[in-house]
């Protein structure tokens, strides 16, 4: 099956077919990062260009192995050694990169909307890697490959996101995808930090963490944005800590088999206590594994072509 | 028009035959990994192991490839083929690897089958057992077992059904297009 987009832009009106062709694809792909030989030959000839105008270790990492692992070339532009600095614009660094007859590009950009807007000045497919905060859709297909090896199935799973909503692009591309897949969402966290209208895309909200974790099968921590802090969302990083990290005192009142997931980088002892991260709920390393079989199904479904038995 | 030209017990007494003759050429089931190709070649290494565990009373490993990602023609934009798990239960060096397929045509299926074996170490041999030959090959490939040869023109559609994969009984069909 192929998928009916030609961009993955975000998750956001993504079909369920299109969502379950990718994690099955997904699925498949985990083995070849098992083999002495991680590599297949299917994209051989075939160039990924990653264009990342923000830092990132592990996102920038994954897509660059799952592009060699299928044998493409693989090319990393980062902002600061781009030609950004000397001023070019977004649109004109876009369309010289297409002069050069990319075949996919990744895009990672602070604006949100940047890898839409160069769809509109390149032919090749776009991925985006992250933009501002308005989606993450890589991750999210990663964090529901994670979620549905351990619990079978998608459907009716509830799921409570914690942390900083109002930033988090991973959290909206993860609560369409979500609900697209018949899921349950709420998100917890402090009042600062969740946008009021949040509840118009029909998830629960709760300021308490304790009390939304009790019936939860996932709990999703997002990362404070340290970064981001400087406009006073919370009073201080010691009050967040005691009432939203995630302790194994508070996870005495989840469910035994509840599921811990976190998109990285970890605040360690911030957002999360470092036993629970490191204990037996927590899949945080499964994501980065399956990470790289969800790319290298994007790569694969974007540049297959369509659907036609060959006998 | 359509014929059958292989019928359920064709085809059992065929996959029969080719489980003696794997026993005779290789002299026993010691080394041997049968290895199916994605989606009837699966069926047939599966029944092929069923009848060497019959007459040899020992269980014959067993894999499955998907080629997919290394076919020659996906960059022809023309397919886009649901990529299945491929499991190789076990180190292949040094083994005797027997692919199994349902019908060999152009020989492409079967270069590809060898290059994905080949990513997984390096086989004493591999050999090749299908259930149709039916000629017109594009690389220098042959089988080592065939259940039958079926002499075929190029734009002839030949349909293997076995009951593990399709509707109704076993059956192997020739459809001649209509001129």
């Amino acid at each position: 099956m192929p998928l009916s987009v030609k961009h993955i832009l975000g998750t956001r009106g993504l079909s369920r077919e299109d969502i379950e062709t990718v994690l099955d694809t997904a699925d498949s792909f985990k083995e070849i990062s098992t083999r002495q030989i991680k590599k297949v030959p299917t994209l051989r000839g075939r160039t990924v260009v990653n264009l990342f105008f923000e830092p990132s270790t592990r996102t920038r990492t994954s897509f660059e192995i799952a592009g060699k692992r299928l044998s493409a070339d693989v090319i990393n532009i980062s902002g600061s050694t781009s030609s950004t600095v000397k001023g070019e614009n977004l649109i004109d660094s876009a369309r010289n990169l297409e002069a050069m007859n990319p075949d996919i590009i990744v895009v990672r950009h602070e604006s949100s909307g940047a890898p839409a807007l160069l769809t509109q000045f390149v032919d090749c497919p776009i991925i985006n890697a992250g933009d501002g905060a308005h989606e993450h859709p890589t991750q999210a297909f990663l964090d529901l490959l994670t979620i549905r090896e351990k619990k079978g199935t998608l459907a009716g799973l509830k799921v409570v996101i914690v942390g900083d909503i109002m930033h988090s692009r991973v959290c909206r591309s993860n609560i369409f995808a979500m609900q697209t897949m018949g899921m349950h969402v709420a998100v917890v966290g402090p009042p600062t930090m969740i946008p009021v209208q949040i509840s118009s895309l029909g998830v629960d909200v709760s300021y308490n963490l304790e009390e939304s974790i009790r019936d939860a099968d996932v709990i999703m921590m997002l990362r404070v944005q340290l970064e981001r802090q400087n406009k006073f969302h919370i009073s201080s990083l010691r009050e967040y800590s005691n009432l939203f990290c995630l302790t194994t005192e508070k996870l005495k009142k989840a469910r035994e088999d509840v599921l811990i997931i976190h998109p990285g980088p970890v605040n360690r002892g911030i957002e999360i206590a470092l036993d629970v991260m490191d204990g037996p709920h927590s899949l945080i390393l499964n994501q980065v594994t399956n990470g790289v079989a969800v790319r290298m199904a994007l790569m694969y479904l974007l540049l297959g072509g369509s659907d036609e038995d060959i006998n | 028009m359509k014929s059958v030209v292989l019928n359920a017990s064709d085809i059992s007494r065929a996959v029969n035959r080719i489980a003696h003759e794997i026993l005779e050429k290789n002299k026993g089931a010691g080394d041997l990994i049968l290895v199916g190709i994605r989606t009837r070649g699966v069926t047939l290494s599966r029944r092929l192991q069923e009848k060497i565990r019959e007459i040899e009373r020992t269980s014959v490993a067993h894999g499955i490839l998907d080629i997919t990602l290394y076919r020659d023609d996906l960059r022809t934009g023309k397919i886009s083929p649901q990529l299945k798990k491929t499991e190789i239960p076990l180190p292949i060096e040094g083994k005797t690897i027997v692919l199994c397929d349902d019908v060999l045509f152009t020989g492409r299926t079967i270069r590809a089958a060898i290059d994905a074996l080949m990513d997984f170490g390096r086989p004493a041999s591999v050999q090749l057992a299908v259930l149709i030959d039916r000629g017109h090959r594009e690389l220098p490939i042959r089988p080592d077992y065939v259940g039958k040869n079926i002499p075929t023109s190029k734009d002839m559609t030949i349909k293997v059904k076995l009951k593990e994969n399709d509707e109704g009984e076993d059956q192997v069909i020739a459809i001649e297009r209509e001129a």
